[in-house]
């Protein structure tokens, strides 16, 4: 019988098969380091007289705790300053490769994989924040893992895994204009809820997968956690190809070819069987939003908010409720007539050059809404320098948009960039738990275009509605 | 990590489903650097409110913390495990959690037990019917016992080994440091490594 994807590169990374229940021990090709979950992990090798065994697998970056404005004055928050000061003394200590704060390679941690080239077709890559997922775009296998495994990773460049499940994700036919790939993940979360991928790692196929960038797929993959599955994956392709070749660490010459022809064996077996399969039609999909707490909760933007008494099962009758109360929003509000207070573009899902560029080409030649706050982060210095070597930058200043440097920002409520409480945002994070941007904050999850048709109206909107307006003027 | 056998205390109902990690500990307490402290950090917002389980007499001191499904879910910050160690809770039992959640608490000795919807609803209603009731945790029978009734709880043979010995993963996995080395050792050449490169050659 075939393999899919996933089962291909776990194979190829078994260093020890498990017995008798035991997990396998699979080798990891990247271990991505940042400030947050590494300094505990750092702390148990020195106490255990441990070494970092392939620092030459290892990159860190500063994202979560920096600020996104002044990056040239020390960090005022004494406890962010430490935790960014302990990172550069760790790295120092170990020999780790590091990108600080002001360097053009620093970013959020999954900007930079990718750009450095380093995010490969069959790698493994982890990473102490849920978000590694992302990296499964490339065909890679991705994994978000906890302080312990980041321990274990830079001690033994191995992790112990149990073995998963694999689900296809088919998404067919064509996008309509004004659809993103942002669209779709919210969909399939909405679908199958934030436990449905438990167990499970994601295969993304379709035309409508094959159709997108690699941002996009980036985009998608991303959001998988939030579905619940350990991980999601695209299959590399031709897109993929293109994209890796020519990055700083990509393979080149004769490495390059074999590396090439091993790529091309990456894909799902014909005959291969998943576990479980969910379909989603492409053309059928509308710019989604989240109404409520957890990114499940999602609806298409021309729908209502929800009565919670529609809701079968209690427990999801009794989150609905609570959700909705903690949003302040009535069961029937059209989501249309949802005024916001805080617009932001940025975060690991959607603050790439074609995230930017989309929300530039809507927001070119208008001006925010009044008394809306509009923040675009790019995720990394070298994105901001490509927007820049582009005119995006004035593009957002231009509409009344603060231009920000690169790092985490406004998705988590970790740096300056938070939300008041009470105040309301639509945000192309990934995240609209309770307090997540910043304590009784309340988050919407949007496309960069719906966030940007939304800085202009200053109520939850979607592209259509602006070339709609202009239909009737 | 201390060897667990059986845990006893008392169940806690936390009667919520999807309590994501940024609910058990909020962003803003992950800028510390150490591993322990963060007991006043669980659950920080809900805690505000007087009404809150954990507020309650019988359950200040921890216990077992009887959940809905899909706890745990979201964020991968290994500080919801210890938040919930420093607080005292010993156990948590539920239909359904966040993979990396339990994960880390498998890694940090918090034993993560997978129940039945029904057996949920009957460890909140013993508690509810007499807050305080304690359950007994047996790791090795797998099975939680409140109000005279068992109730089986799930937990991977490999997680519940580790537990019953109280073994370190890293010290486990360096014992197959040939098979790593080995492994290493065929490893493409085309892999790339983190070292800087030249930019332009």
């Amino acid at each position: 019988m075939g393999r899919t994807l996933a089962e291909k590169v776990w194979d190829d990374h078994v260093v020890v098969r498990g017995e008798d229940g035991a997990p396998d021990l699979i080798y990891i090709d990247l271990h991505l380091v940042h400030e947050v979950t590494s300094p505990q992990a750092f702390d148990g090798l020195r106490q255990a007289g441990r070494g970092l065994r392939r620092t030459d697998l290892t990159v860190a970056t500063e994202d979560h705790n920096t600020p996104t404005i002044d990056i040239d004055k020390p960090i005022q928050d004494p406890t962010s300053r430490k935790q960014i000061e302990t990172l550069r003394h760790n790295a120092a200590e170990f020999g780790v490769r590091i990108h600080s704060l002001g360097d053009k390679e620093q970013g959020i941690v999954h900007l930079v994989g990718p750009q450095l080239g380093l995010t490969l077709p069959g790698v493994t890559v982890v990473c102490g924040d849920s978000h590694t997922s992302t990296h499964g775009a490339f065909g890679a296998m991705a994994f978000g893992i906890g302080t312990s495994e980041v321990e274990h990773v830079m001690a033994t460049q191995t992790l112990p895994l149990k073995p998963f499940k694999t689900m296809a994700i088919n998404v067919e036919g064509e996008l309509r204009p004004g659809v993103t790939a942002k669209d779709i993940i919210l969909a399939v979360i909405a679908k199958i809820g934030t436990g449905g991928g438990a167990g499970y790692v994601f295969e993304y196929r379709g035309s409508a997968i094959r159709a997108l960038s690699i941002e996009g797929r980036m985009t998608i993959c991303n959001m998988s956690i939030e579905a619940g599955a350990r991980a999601g994956m695209v299959a590399p392709d031709e897109t993929t190809f293109a994209y890796v070749k020519d990055k700083p660490h990509a393979p080149k010459g004769a490495d390059w070819d074999a590396a090439l022809e091993y790529w091309r064996t990456l894909p799902t077996d014909d005959d291969a069987v998943f576990d479980n399969e969910i379909t989603i039609d492409a053309s059928e999909l509308e710019p989604f939003v989240t109404w409520g707490t957890n990114p499940g909760q999602g609806a298409s933007l021309s729908g209502e908010v929800p009565d919670p008494s529609s809701f079968a099962d209690p427990t999801d009758r009794a989150a609905a409720e609570r959700a909705l109360e903690y949003m302040d929003l009535a069961p029937g509000t059209r989501l249309k007539d949802i005024p916001v207070d805080t617009v932001f573009i940025g975060s690991c899902t959607n603050s790439r050059m074609e995230d930017l560029t989309a929300a530039a080409d809507i927001l070119r030649g208008h001006k925010k809404a009044d008394g809306v706050r509009v923040m675009v982060v790019p995720g990394s210095a070298r994105v901001r320098l490509e927007a820049e070597a582009a005119g995006l930058d004035k593009v957002f200043t231009d509409f009344g948009a603060e231009w920000r440097f690169a790092g985490c920002s406004m998705c988590l409520g970790m740096n300056p960039d938070q939300l008041a409480p009470g105040e309301r945002c639509a945000s192309t994070s990934n995240r609209n738990f309770e307090g997540r941007q910043g304590k009784g904050g309340r988050t919407h999850l949007v496309s960069p275009l719906v966030a940007a048709a939304t800085a202009i109206r200053g109520t939850l909107s979607s592209p259509w509605d602006l070339v709609r307006e202009q239909e009737e003027v | 990590m201390e060897k667990i056998s059986t845990l006893t205390g008392p169940i806690i109902p936390l009667e919520r489903s999807n309590v994501d990690t940024d609910q058990i500990i909020p962003a803003v307490f992950l800028k510390r650097v150490t591993k322990t402290g963060y007991d006043d950090a669980l659950f920080h917002s809900w805690r505000q409110d007087p009404s809150f389980v954990l507020n309650q007499v019988p359950y200040r001191d921890g216990g077992i913390l009887v959940v809905g499904h899909d706890f745990g879910t979201g964020s991968s910050r290994e500080h919801a495990v210890w938040a919930l160690r420093d607080f005292g809770i010993t156990a948590v039992l539920g239909p359904r959690f966040g993979e990396i959640f339990r994960g880390n608490a498998g890694k940090q000795g918090l034993l993560v037990g997978q129940i039945s919807e029904e057996s949920m609803e009957a460890l909140w209603a013993v508690a509810k019917a007499s807050p305080g009731a304690t359950v007994d945790v047996d790791l090795e029978a797998r099975t939680a016992t409140a109000g005279g009734v068992a109730h089986d709880f799930q937990i991977d043979d490999y997680t519940r080994w580790r537990l019953l010995e109280g073994l370190d993963d890293i010290a486990l996995t360096l014992r197959d440091e040939d098979a790593i080395s080995a492994f290493e050792a065929k490893r493409p050449s085309w892999m790339p490594t983190t070292q800087p490169v030249s930019e332009g050659t």
